[in-house]
């Protein structure tokens, strides 16, 4: 307790009674009031039934397991076992999700490596701009531009067909590439700062070294570059695993006609189906199973949260 | 095994900027070489030559007779100890040694066998469990050594790799890595700006200014004989003076100085009236007038105590401190700063060299 005390103490004298109140002010009044309280508010609202608003508060008010039971199982009379119509959509997203994260683990970490390690400077500099540049225009827009290049008459299959290399147009949105392109696209930059951020402190004498002592290529990144990146790594897939489990947009305007994303089940819960305690409980499924997917596959490649944190 | 490295014609350009210029020289195997000279003299660059990070702008590189052109650092019978060492922090002490054997592929059993074995000829037979963080600067220097030796390279290339440690640390891996160098028997090139390190460990030293070799000979051609000014008072403590030669002869010349005609040695067979230098070496000056001449009188302005001798200090033809000379306590009992003294040198040990660069300090 002391040790916690002798911090507050450390950090008024250093930064003044006024600005430590205020830190102090501000940083719990975003947490507890923007972030847990909205939570636990819709946690609450998960176990509750349905009521209209004159019901609310009186005796029918009470907790249940109900909207938890209908992910797993579906309505009463349901004739198969699960309600497999949701199961599945919320295994192949999460699936989808990390199929996008290792895309883009895959197409950020030579632009990273070559960004730190190879050019340097206002080279790397111009790089990093134009990385960043798209991200001015807006994720809907980004989504629609996409659209328009994977569609079957757009840009993409325009080339392809007339270079011979496919007898027709392809149907992208169809076979759920758009989609997958687009998130990889969207959260890119989510990959590229971390996994920039750990290999440039990487000194490249020891790349040197490995060379030198008869490494092939591919056995410096193995041995050498990747262990290092290691903790970027993990923190640059976690954000992207995150936010493309949890993004709407992109599968709202990219994804084809039959495959469903499940935050837009989520968001037919609140919006079409009126009932939020139902999309209540769903999106705490979703939550949960990616907090317990991201800490296994952290406790797997044996990375902390510390170390992410850096 | 060792092989000799032979440098025909090398020339190294960074744009208009030689970094080296024309470098003619042959390491014997098995020897230690060292590349002496100020930073930004080309030094490193003819390491980075060596060792394939960098491709000659003009000539050859030669290893055991084989033109190294065009083969990669990883394919070369080389291995580059870096100034920072650049250990694999994430790895243990024997997996930082065993990396290149990892690399040909050697199994496990063997590569840890091999491990033990190296850590046993730097000894730290004991200290393959740890991570390199966990190690002196000392330890660490060795183990660089040892990953560089796993490989059994026939030529191991040293960038000024003890600058990091303190005086008595690298005074004693001086002594060791001299030892480990007899012990292996391949060929060392050793880069340095160190010339206490130089003359130590190697069998022969090359002198660098400026991307030029100035003279490449063993420790005591180097001091005894240097070939240019630069040499003269870059390698060791030297008294220069400059004047015109009042006369010359197959064996001396005496140079006219701001104290008179004071003679040395003419190896660089200078002429009457050319411009030269005479270097007189701090150890061969002795107090008094001597029987031979060769003598000078001037002001001292300081003496120095450190232990085992004072150095005196002289004032120069402008009334600087610039003449600097030891001698023993009991005989430095009779100077004092704002007296004149008198000394005096043997002419057979000075020299007189053509006018030409100084070393800055």
């Amino acid at each position: 307790m002391s040790k916690v005390s002798d911090f507050f103490a450390e950090f008024v004298r250093r930064n003044g009674a006024t600005i430590s109140v205020y830190l102090f002010t501000a940083v719990i009044f975003w947490i507890a009031v923007l972030i847990v309280l909205p939570q636990l508010y819709m946690l609450d609202f998960s176990f509750r039934f349905n009521l209209p608003p004159s019901k609310i508060g009186t005796e029918e008010d009470v907790h249940t397991l109900k909207n938890y039971k209908y992910l797993l199982f579906g309505a009463e009379g349901n004739p198969n076992a699960f309600n497999w119509l949701h199961l599945e959509v919320f295994f192949r997203t999460i699936w989808a999700a990390v199929l996008v994260t290792i895309l883009n683990l895959v197409i950020c970490y030579p632009v990273a490596y070559y960004m730190t390690q190879v050019i340097s400077g206002g080279k790397a500099r111009i790089f990093i701009l134009c990385l960043i540049l798209p991200f001015w225009i807006n994720e809907i827009l980004r989504a629609f531009a996409f659209r328009i290049l994977f569609g079957l008459n757009g840009p993409i299959n325009f080339a392809l067909v007339h270079l011979g290399i496919v007898p027709e147009p392809v149907e992208f949105i169809k076979a759920d590439i758009a989609l997958y392109t687009g998130l990889a696209y969207a959260y890119m930059l989510l990959m590229i700062f971390p996994l920039y951020n750990a290999i440039e402190s990487l000194d490249h004498n020891q790349i040197d070294a490995a060379r030198d002592l008869g490494s092939p290529w591919w056995r410096i990144h193995w041995r050498v570059v990747i262990p290092h990146a290691k903790p970027g790594i993990a923190s640059g897939c976690t954000m992207v695993f995150m936010l493309t489990a949890g993004a709407l947009a992109a599968p709202q305007i990219l994804g084809g006609p039959s495959s469903l994303w499940f935050t837009q089940v989520i968001y037919q819960w609140f919006y079409t189906g009126g009932n939020w305690p139902q999309g209540a409980a769903y999106a705490f499924v979703l939550l949960t199973a990616c907090i317990v997917f991201v800490l296994t596959m952290m406790r797997i490649f044996r990375v902390s949260l510390g170390e992410i944190a850096k | 095994m060792s092989a000799d490295v032979e440098l025909d014609h090398l020339t190294i350009r960074f744009g208009n900027f030689v970094a080296l210029q024309d470098a003619n020289l042959r390491i014997p195997a098995g020897s230690f070489f060292s590349f002496l000279g100020p930073s930004g003299c080309g030094k490193t660059t003819i390491l980075r030559a060596i060792s394939g990070f960098l491709d000659p702008s003009e000539g050859h590189v030669r290893i055991g007779g084989e033109d190294m052109a065009g083969i990669p650092p990883n394919n070369r019978p080389t291995a580059l100890i870096f100034q920072n060492l650049a250990l694999f922090p994430l790895m243990k002490v024997w997996e930082n040694i065993a990396f290149g054997l990892e690399v040909r592929r050697v199994p496990k059993a063997q590569r840890r066998e091999r491990a033990q074995e190296l850590l046993e000829l730097i000894a730290l037979p004991n200290q393959g469990e740890k991570l390199v963080s966990e190690l002196s600067g000392g330890q660490r220097q060795r183990v660089a050594i040892a990953r560089a030796l796993a490989v059994e390279p026939e030529v191991l290339l040293l960038d000024e790799p003890l600058s990091a440690l303190d005086l008595k640390l690298r005074q004693h891996m001086r002594t060791e890595l001299r030892a480990i160098q007899q012990r292996v028997g391949i060929t060392f090139i050793y880069i340095t700006h160190d010339q206490g390190e130089a003359l130590i460990m190697s069998d022969q030293i090359a002198v660098m200014s400026q991307g030029v070799i100035q003279q490449i000979g063993s420790g005591p051609e180097i001091y005894e004989n240097p070939k240019t000014p630069f040499v003269a008072s870059f390698v060791g403590e030297n008294n220069a003076f400059t004047g015109r030669v009042a006369s010359a002869d197959a064996n001396h010349a005496a140079v006219e100085t701001h104290f008179g005609a004071l003679r040395g040695r003419n190896s660089a067979g200078l002429k009457t009236g050319d411009q030269a230098i005479l270097f007189v070496r701090p150890e061969i000056l002795q107090l008094g007038a001597g029987t031979q001449g060769n003598a000078l009188k001037s002001k001292v302005l300081a003496k120095e105590f450190e232990g085992f001798a004072s150095h005196i200090h002289l004032a120069n033809s402008q009334g600087e401190r610039h003449i600097s000379f030891s001698t023993s306590q009991e005989e430095a009992l009779n100077i004092s700063p704002g007296e004149e003294a008198t000394v005096h040198f043997s002419p057979d040990r000075a020299i007189a060299l053509p006018l030409g660069e100084l070393a800055h300090e």
